[in-house]
């Protein structure tokens, strides 16, 4: 199927109605988004939600069963975007029996574009010897190998699947630094799955959030962020009072706006909200919610209303499954 | 020479763009950074502190709205003015009358935090609010 969004080189990936089935279970559907390069993307979700699948297609490894996918405004896979294209899977294969400069070599000798110094000077910052044997190497200090190899590649684009949960602090900062160097100097693009967000606070600032196999949430951080909003206030007599109930009555006023989640603590009723039109009446008091705290909600109530602001057809409504 | 090192504090609530736009202010203020100084590269302050380097740039382009650096192709962003203040500095009458009605305050019996909220709302209320986190 040719895509309206293929000859959008200024979008690093678009998928239009992409979906993923394997035998009868959905992985994937009807994911719609749109990633503009030079983006540090966070991909975030339960375990099974569909962020592996997502990754995998975009490198290419998956057939989509539905939709289409483009890098860089080309529909197809071709070996000029896969070149383009550096892919660390979760299992992060690599030949056990070679050392570390085997590996680079083995890289090298794959890729044309090779940079030898970035994959080099990753290693020493981790203080990862390249003369050592892969098979005797932590699974952390695979990662980092498999994240040099990567960034020796010299790619547009970077997919990574869940790439810092063996690494210890101090690796994961050098990680994420290198990363992040890598990207402020070439405009790579980045997109990185993890279910611990803590890993990208302030490094994304691009996302999506997938549950059950759908996205829930996508696009700009800061705009999905300032689409929200945190409303704390007292709860009124009436309204039954219960120690923790998850969506307890709601006052009137509220109805007008998108809920996300409401919890009840005592007294006090705090409300993740996406405010309408009107300005919200009554004793509130309004803040900003962090990105976590909006995922919080978002992952704590799988009946939230999806927020999609990558554009496209799935904004609309969507119909039930 | 590395003439400014931020220190990005992800638990602060404060957008970490805005954090190394007030760090560089405020080493504007004291005089840590002078003019003709040149800010760390998007590259060095990411290496640093593995933050998004579009971050960076956003606060720099900040601070060159604000006047207060410009950038020189090939060369990097450079401090144009300073943020020290005369008016400010320890000896000034203004700094002296502060200091005279917060001895004031303590003796009515306000503590640290109720000044600190006390001066905060006037803050707002004579010089406005701070200013919004723009888009």
């Amino acid at each position: 199927m040719t895509s309206e969004y293929a000859g959008d080189p200024g979008a690093a990936i678009v998928a239009r109605g992409l979906g993923k089935r394997y035998r009868q279970t959905w992985a994937l559907r009807e994911v719609t988004l749109r990633l503009p390069a030079g983006r540090i993307c966070a991909v975030i979700g339960p375990n099974g939600s569909g962020k592996s699948t997502l990754l995998a297609m975009a490198a290419g490894l998956l057939a989509p069963t539905t939709g289409s996918l483009s890098l860089f405004g080309e529909a197809r896979s071709t070996s000029a975007t896969r070149r383009r294209v550096a892919y660390v899977a979760q299992d992060k294969p690599l030949f056990p029996r070679l050392t570390v400069a085997e590996t680079l070599r083995f890289g090298r000798e794959l890729n044309p574009g090779w940079d030898q110094a970035v994959a080099e000077r990753v290693l020493r910052d981790v203080d990862i010897p390249t003369g050592a044997r892969i098979s005797t190497l932590s699974g952390g200090q695979r990662t980092c190998v498999a994240l040099a190899l990567a960034l020796g590649k010299r790619a547009d684009l970077l997919l990574l699947d869940e790439p810092m949960a063996d690494q210890d602090p101090l690796r994961r900062s050098r990680m994420m630094g290198a990363l992040m160097a890598e990207a402020a100097e070439h405009g790579t693009t980045v997109v990185i799955a993890t279910h611990v967000l803590a890993e990208l606070d302030g490094v994304s600032d691009h996302l999506w959030l997938f549950g059950a196999g759908r996205l829930r949430l996508a696009g700009d951080t800061e705009a999905i962020q300032s689409a929200h909003a945190l409303v704390t206030g007292a709860r009124r007599d009436g309204e039954r009072a219960g120690d923790r109930a998850s969506n307890p009555g709601l006052p009137p006023e509220l109805a007008a706006h998108a809920v996300v989640e409401a919890r009840a603590t005592g007294r006090q009723l705090t409300v993740l909200v996406r405010p309408g039109g009107t300005e919200l009446e009554g004793e509130w008091i309004t803040r900003e919610p962090s990105v976590e705290e909006i995922l919080l909600g978002y992952l704590r109530n799988p009946t939230a209303p999806p927020l999609l602001l990558d554009g496209g057809p799935t904004d609309a409504p969507e119909v039930a499954a | 020479m590395r003439v400014i090192e931020y220190r990005i504090d992800r638990r602060a609530g404060v957008a970490t763009y805005l954090q190394i736009v007030q760090q560089t202010k405020q080493a504007l203020r004291l005089g840590l950074l002078q003019p003709g100084d040149r800010l760390p590269t998007a590259k060095e302050v990411v290496a640093a502190t593995a933050i998004n380097p579009n971050t960076v740039l956003k606060a720099y382009r900040e601070l060159e709205r604000e006047g207060l650096v410009e950038p020189r192709p090939g060369l990097g962003t450079f401090v144009r003015r300073s943020l020290a203040r005369p008016e400010s500095a320890a000896g000034s009458p203004l700094r002296a009358e502060l200091a005279a009605w917060m001895d004031r305050a303590r003796e009515a019996g306000l503590d640290r935090e109720d000044v600190a909220a006390l001066f905060a709302s006037v803050l707002d209320e004579r010089l406005g609010d701070a200013p919004p986190t723009p888009n």
